[in-house]
């Protein structure tokens, strides 16, 4: 079976089929890590988008129990090179097609997936539709026209989790969390649960007084979708600022950005792989970071907040951490949790989360 | 982060090379060298360079700001500091031996007494990486598994063992020849009988008992530290075949591909931890780890503290020039300092990311070897490498194979338990077994379970095979476009598709081009397309978007010269870089094609583009068709382009005609007939019958060649029928046309090689090479002096004289090689290589003329006449330079170390000297042969050369040297007055002459062979002086130069000679 990818400024790809047998539009967005499509097609960022590995064999290792990132696919479609049938893991309990199936989540291999990255590099993400059941391209295009676009696009709602619940009630914890859902990883929860430390998840329409209650800090996790369609959330993070150590990582980077006055904004093409570099400007030293986000935290208006940069990307010297001290907000653009990705900055700030959060006076009457 | 401070500019930095080309240390040092000498130099430092490897870019003097030629040897590097007074030595560019040396550098307290601080390596770093012991304990230390491991000297003490490591057990005897003596033991029986054998053959009685990792997989890391601690990944390589098999012997893959995330990651730290723990500083380490496919379980093998053959491998497979950076890491500078070559925007601080798999496969010579084990093992026997890049693993292995040009074994007419026993047993057949079976119908879990190998790839083969299999019977008319695409996409080449269809190659390309199905050329860019690229480092394959690119002038293709093999190595890859540069000096764009990882070749700036494909007609007409350059030049890359010679349209430099009339023995008997240039008695026979008739008519001895084989394949001597029966019929298989060259064998005649430049009208005689051995050892195997000792004025002009003529009647445009045989003042014409010859390199050095870069001129249309006649001129006159070859006998144990006209070494170091003697010590030191300035001599010789030995017995009687015999020879000597000792021959009585030579009181032995087949006391002899590390000469005209060599170490110090002091 024929599949077709079609790209909102008219090009198109075509491949074979794998997957769902199904149309979806989503945002087009590549990832450049060599390894781990499992944790990528979970992690809930991907929300609303269709991914293109560059990596050129896919699904060599088959899928299996742990790990993924999350409950569910997020991703809206897959591109890929090569579909590999038959996988061989030692962990390995089913193949990738079949889980796309499951998922119903359209695939396409056979494509050159190269020529698909030079492009949206060159002209930027842009809105696309997948198709794998065969419907004419008319009509895709319509669907394409119809589909909103990433830009002020709230999807972190949306990913949430529907209530909070605690993920880690150890006995005598090491500090207390509060982790702000726009879609988790469960890596996050997993690395602060090691440091033993009590994890709470809220939803992200909690206000400040919820999540901020009984904790030493409150988290705000990765997610999907513009930070700047998200004003309540934004505004809920600013009541909680100075109170509570605040700490983000990517789509909590962003919203804590905006909270303390910064500004946001949508990046050519994004930052999708597992080698990208960031020097933490406070030591001088590089670390290789798993980064996914298409939308940045504006370096002028960080400054002009009294914010510092902790962290810098040396491909293009964006801003990848930044620190308000006087509110004791940090946060990171990259992520530390890998999954997939190296762990270079795993231990360095969760240690520094788990410092920071420490630092805060019992959580007695904390919030405003 | 570490108290050392960036080295300061204007710095003296010294780098050691790794000298001669052998097994396991290849040109790969070439290409690391060469890079770090520019990186230094671009930033600032002032470059002295130590190699004794003349046939490489790196000793090119433009290179280096001081440039020693010389022996890599303590005395010589400390010559080399005391004239230079270096402020750092960089010693991780040039493998293990530049590794050695500079560490007993520092173990002899001369750099501490010069000043010299060692960078890029730090020496407690280097013994805990490469003692085993020590190593293991800080890996136990940091929570690294290894393989459990002892040694014993008893039985008991390995049953100890035993308990430890569990079976099925290693065990490797210590010290001995090729790993003699090692197995593997499946139960406790084999294993008592395995040790007490090993135990038996070790010379110390020692062997290592080690857990087996049989059949785990096993994967590299490429890991780069700075001096700011940052630690970086640049390539993950698995290999295709499971451990148990070198690394430089299996079949590799980047990126690695059958790990998740979390396992792979999981490598990273532990590699991340390693280098950390044993604190290489600075630089590249090349990190093995074995993973059980069971459950995961990681055990790490080796650390090598070092820029290795794998990381040449993983800079070529990234486009991330690990050497370069090295260097630059080591002079103090951080990796986020540094700038990514390729995208120009980012930094080289961050892990390359690959859209294309590359699958790397051996060459291997054991064709040349004859009684040496082909299975393969621990220890590393290849002697070359090819890299396919394909956008999946099978277009890239099968690309690589394609690149092997004859390299890949025809295994299709074993039986079924032949095959089975090949899967099993790994040998260079086991690749081509594997696709044998397949399309025997086996199923690849079948092989994986017989193999070991990943099952994931073999998958991935069993799909091209049963697409293959649809194609199979039918007409190339009724294959669609889109199975052809799909054929295509798979890698399946023109030729293999011709073979499944039964048509003719040209028939599969002139349809695919009529479906518009020609390869897109894509980029090795580091960064998988997310930044544009600067570099057109390209390579074929089959999709929708082409990014070649255009460029402004017009181009010029330089064909390489593919995988290094016996014959055709480094020499050919420095021809074709300098062709490359030219061409780029001529202000033509360079485009160079090549498929060998190991080479400056294949380094993205040597040439203005780099196609790394490989060097067949169909890979190269598509390049051609591509760029539409202005020619190609082809008389560079040894014998792989020449076959290419009418396929590739415009060529420049000799047209493609004369290259076959010097090939074509009737063609061109009959030109040098014409000329009046005689020639040994020859005549070609096509059949074993005709064979039979010419040696008949010109007699014997003889020596017979199969047309069409570079390196001498299948060459021999044959002094009597017998000698001719055993080759005659393998010396026709293995020739393309199957046609035998049979010569009259000119005994005792002394042979030269004439390189020399011709631009059709004009011949510039560029060097003689006389050789130190007698006609009948080939050219390769010979040692060779510039300037000739032994050649009067008249047979120079005559030889000068015969080139000139032979090099316009043939119309040469570029350069030409000549070989001629002097025998009692007649000098014959031996063969003419209408190309770049083995020799150049070492004559561009000898003369300083850069004999490579000037034929490409001529190629390009310019004359000699115009040149400027200061580029022309010879410089040195009053030196000896002296190539000798070295060999790789200790890798191929059951082998005969006797020279003949089949070449068998793998490299060449050249010496400079004052005088013969001088030149000649320095050569074979850099070769590894240690000549003794005392102690005992051995000789043997046979009758024939009884006379012409008294003068060197006695010259060595005279130095003081004690002399020993068999008792033929030494009533020989005695009847001259020269006293020897008389030994017994092996199983004649004792203690014998091999018993001498293993209790050291022989250092040095001189045998003539008697005849082709070497007795079994010689052989047995010969064989033990390899063990000791004895130097063992086997001919007349170089126990003549010994002597004079010897003779000169014992009148003082070999004085370094700077190259760029040469007047």
């Amino acid at each position: 079976m024929g599949a077709i990818l079609l790209l909102e400024d008219g090009r198109s790809f075509t491949g074979d089929a794998f997957g769902a047998v199904t149309t979806r539009v989503g945002e087009a967005v590549f990832n450049t890590a060599m390894t781990g499509y499992q944790e990528v097609l979970t992690d809930p960022s991907y929300a609303e988008q269709v991914v293109t590995m560059t990596a050129p064999h896919i699904g060599n290792t088959g899928i299996n129990l742990e790990d993924p990132e999350s409950e569910k696919v997020w991703a809206a479609g897959f591109v890929v090179r090569a579909l590999t049938r038959g996988p061989s893991s030692w962990r390995s309990s089913g193949g990738l097609h079949q889980y796309l199936v499951q998922a119903g989540v359209p695939g396409m291999q056979g494509v050159d997936t190269r020529a698909l990255v030079r492009h949206l590099r060159d002209k930027g993400a842009m809105k696309c539709v997948i198709s794998t059941d065969g419907t004419p391209v008319e009509a895709l295009r319509e669907q394409l026209a119809a589909w909103p676009g990433m830009a002020g696009r709230a999807l972190a709602a949306e990913v949430t989790c529907a209530a909070p619940y605690v993920y880690a009630d150890p006995p005598s914890p090491t500090a207390r969390f509060a982790v702000l859902d726009g879609g988790a990883k469960r890596n996050i929860l997993r690395m602060l649960e090691q440091t033993g430390a009590y994890v709470r998840v809220h939803p992200l329409s909690d206000p400040a007084e919820a999540f901020c209650s009984g904790v030493d800090a409150v988290l705000v996790s990765n997610g999907p979708g513009d930070p700047a369609a998200l004003p309540g959330v934004v505004e809920e993070l600013r009541k909680a600022v100075g109170h509570k150590p605040l700490l983000g990582i990517c789509l909590g980077c962003q919203l804590l950005a905006l909270a303390v006055g910064a500004k946001t904004y949508k990046l050519k093409f994004g930052h999708r792989g597992a080698n990208q570099p960031v020097r933490d400007e406070r030591t001088g030293r590089v670390e290789i970071t798993s980064q996914n986000h298409g939308f940045a935290v504006d370096k002028e208006s960080l400054l002009a907040a009294g914010a510092t940069v902790t962290h810098v990307h040396l491909n293009d010297g964006s801003v990848s951490g930044f620190a308000h001290e006087p509110s004791r907000v940090f946060a990171v653009q990259y992520h530390p949790e890998a999954c997939p990705g190296p762990h270079d900055s795993a231990r360095v700030l969760l240690d520094e989360f788990v410092r920071r959060a420490r630092n805060t006076p019992s959580p007695a009457g904390a919030s405003s | 982060m570490s108290a050392r401070q960036r080295l300061p500019a204007g710095a003296t930095v010294l780098v050691i090379g790794s000298g001669p080309i052998v097994i396991g240390q290849a040109c790969e040092f070439d290409y690391s060298g060469t890079q770090a000498c520019k990186a230094l130099r671009a930033l600032g430092y002032r470059v002295v360079l130590m190699n004794s490897n003349p046939a490489t870019i790196m000793t090119d003097e433009d290179l280096a700001d001081a440039t020693y030629v010389e022996p890599l040897t303590l005395d010589a590097a400390r010559q080399v500091i005391e004239r230079e007074q270096p402020d750092a030595v960089l010693p991780t560019v040039g493998g293990q031996v530049g590794l050695n040396l500079a560490l007993e550098l520092h173990a002899a307290g001369i750099l501490d007494q010069h000043g010299v601080r060692l960078i890029g390596a730090d020496p407690v770093a280097i013994r805990v990486a490469e003692d085993r012991q020590q190593f293991k304990d800080a890996m136990v230390e940091i929570g690294v598994g290894v393989a459990e491991s002892g040694t014993a000297t008893t039985l008991p003490e390995a049953e100890a063992l035993l308990e430890q490591v569990g079976l099925p057990a290693i065990i490797r005897p210590s010290f001995t020849l090729g790993g003699a003596g090692g197995g593997i033991a499946w139960n406790v029986d084999e294993f008592r009988a395995i040790v007490t054998e090993g135990l038996r053959l070790s010379p110390v009685d020692q062997v290592l008992v080690e857990r087996s990792l049989l059949g785990w997989k096993e994967f590299e890391l490429e890991v780069m530290r700075d001096l700011a601690d940052n630690v970086i990944i640049i390539c993950s390589i698995e290999n295709f075949d499971p451990m148990g098999i070198h690394t430089g012997d299996s079949i590799t893959v980047a990126p690695a591909l059958t790990l998740t995330d979390r396992e792979y990651q999981h490598l990273r730290d532990l590699a991340q931890r390693i280098i950390r723990r044993i604190g290489v500083e600075t630089g590249g380490s090349n990190i093995q780890f074995a993973v059980n496919p069971e459950n995961g379980e990681v055990v790490v093998i080796e650390l090598n503290p070092r820029v290795s053959r794998s990381s040449a491998l993983a800079s070529k497979a990234t486009g991330f020039p690990i050497a370069k950076i090295a260097a630059q890491l080591a002079v103090g500078l951080t990796l986020d300092e540094i700038a990514n070559d390729i995208t120009r925007v980012t930094p080289a601080c961050f892990e390359p990311a690959l859209d294309y798999v590359i699958v790397k496969i051996p060459r291997w010579n054991f064709e040349k070897f004859q009684g040496a084990d082909r299975r393969l093992g621990t220890a590393m026997r290849s002697v070359g490498e090819v890299m396919g890049i394909g956008r999946t693993f099978p277009e890239a292995c099968l690309k690589a194979i394609d690149s092997l040009e004859g390299g890949y074994p025809d295994v299709s007419a074993a039986t079924d338990q032949g095959i089975r026993e090949a899967l099993a047993t790994a040998t260079p057949d086991r690749l081509a077994s594997i696709f044998e079976a397949l399309r025997r119908g086996w199923r690849s879990s079948q092989i994986a379970e017989a193999t070991r190998i990943d099952k994931w790839f073999l998958d991935q083969l069993e799909e091209v095979v049963r697409f293959e299999q649809s194609l199979t019977g039918r007409f190339v008319e009724q294959v669609s476009a889109t199975e052809l695409r799909r054929a295509k996409r798979f890698g399946i080449s023109d030729a293999m598709l011709a073979k499944l269809l039964g048509c003719r190659e040209e028939a599969i390309a002139r349809r695919r081009e009529a479906e518009g199905i020609v390869p897109t050329y894509k980029r090795v860019d580091t960064c998988a397309a997310e930044f544009a690229s600067h570099t057109p480092y390209l390579y074929g394959t089959y999709e929708d978007e082409d990014e070649a690119g255009e460029s402004e002038s017009d181009r010029v293709v330089v064909l390489g010269n593919g995988p290094n093999r016996i014959g055709q190595g480094i020499e050919f890859d420095y021809c074709c870089c300098h062709a490359a540069y030219a061409v780029g000096e001529a202000g033509l764009t360079s485009v160079m094609v090549n498929c060998n990882p190991e080479t400056v070749s294949t380094d993205y700036d040597t040439s203005d583009k780099l196609y790394f494909e490989p060097c067949t007609v169909e890979h190269v007409r598509a390049i051609l068709a591509r760029e539409r350059p202005r020619g190609v030049i082809l008389q560079f890359g040894g014998q792989t382009p020449l076959k290419l010679a009418h396929d590739v349209g415009t060529v420049l430099g000799t047209s493609p005609d004369a290259i076959d009339l010097c090939e074509d023995r009737e063609r061109f008997s009959a030109l040098l007939k014409s000329l009046d240039v005689p020639q040994p008695q020859s005549a070609v026979a096509h059949s074993v019958a005709e064979a039979a008739q010419v040696a008949g008519r010109i007699g014997f001895p003889l020596l017979v060649r199969p047309s069409y084989v570079l390196g001498g394949r299948a060459m021999a001597i044959c002094y009597d029928q017998a000698d001719f029966d055993r080759v005659v019929v393998d010396a026709i298989a293995t020739s393309e046309a199957h046609s035998l060259l049979i010569d009259r064998y000119l005994e005792g005649a002394r042979e030269y090689d004439v390189d020399a430049l011709c631009d059709g009208e004009q011949v510039l005689i560029a060097g003689i090479v006389e050789h130190i051995e007698e006609a009948g050892v080939h050219s390769g195997d010979s040692a060779g002096v510039l300037p000739p000792v032994l050649l009067s004025d008249a047979e120079r002009r005559r030889i000068e004289d015969d080139t000139s003529r032979i090099a316009l009647a043939l119309g040469v445009v570029g350069l030409v090689n000549v070989q001629f045989a002097v025998q009692e003042g007649e000098v014959y014409v031996l063969e003419v290589n209408p190309r770049a010859s083995r020799t150049v390199p070492f004559v561009a050095k000898a003369t300083g003329v850069s004999l490579a870069k000037i034929a490409t001129r001529l190629c390009l249309g310019t004359k000699l006449a115009e040149l400027d006649p200061a580029c022309l001129k010879p410089k040195g006159n009053d030196l000896y330079f002296i190539k000798a070859p070295v060999f790789p006998w200790r890798k191929f144990a059951g082998t005969d170390v006797v020279l003949g006209p089949e070449m068998r070494s793998t490299g060449e170091v050249m010496g400079v000297g004052w005088s013969f003697g001088e030149a000649y010590a320095k050569a074979l030191l850099a070769a590894g042969v240690g000549l003794p300035t005392e102690g005992g001599v051995f000789l043997s010789i046979r009758d024939s050369d009884k006379a012409a030995s008294v003068g060197i017995a006695g010259a060595l009687a005279h130095m003081g040297f004690r002399l020993y015999a068999t008792r033929g020879t030494a009533k020989f000597l005695e009847d001259k007055r020269i006293a020897c000792e008389t030994v017994f021959k092996v199983r004649e009585g004792r203690p014998d002459a091999v018993d001498l030579i293993k209790n050291g009181q022989i250092q040095l032995i001189l045998n003539t062979p008697l005849g082709k087949k070497a007795q079994y006391d010689e052989l047995a002899m010969r064989l033990a002086g390899l063990e000791q590390g004895v130097p063992c000469i086997t001919n007349l005209a170089a126990m003549k130069a010994v002597v004079s060599a010897i003779r000169s170490q014992r009148a003082g110090e070999l004085r370094v000679i700077k190259l760029q002091e040469i007047a």
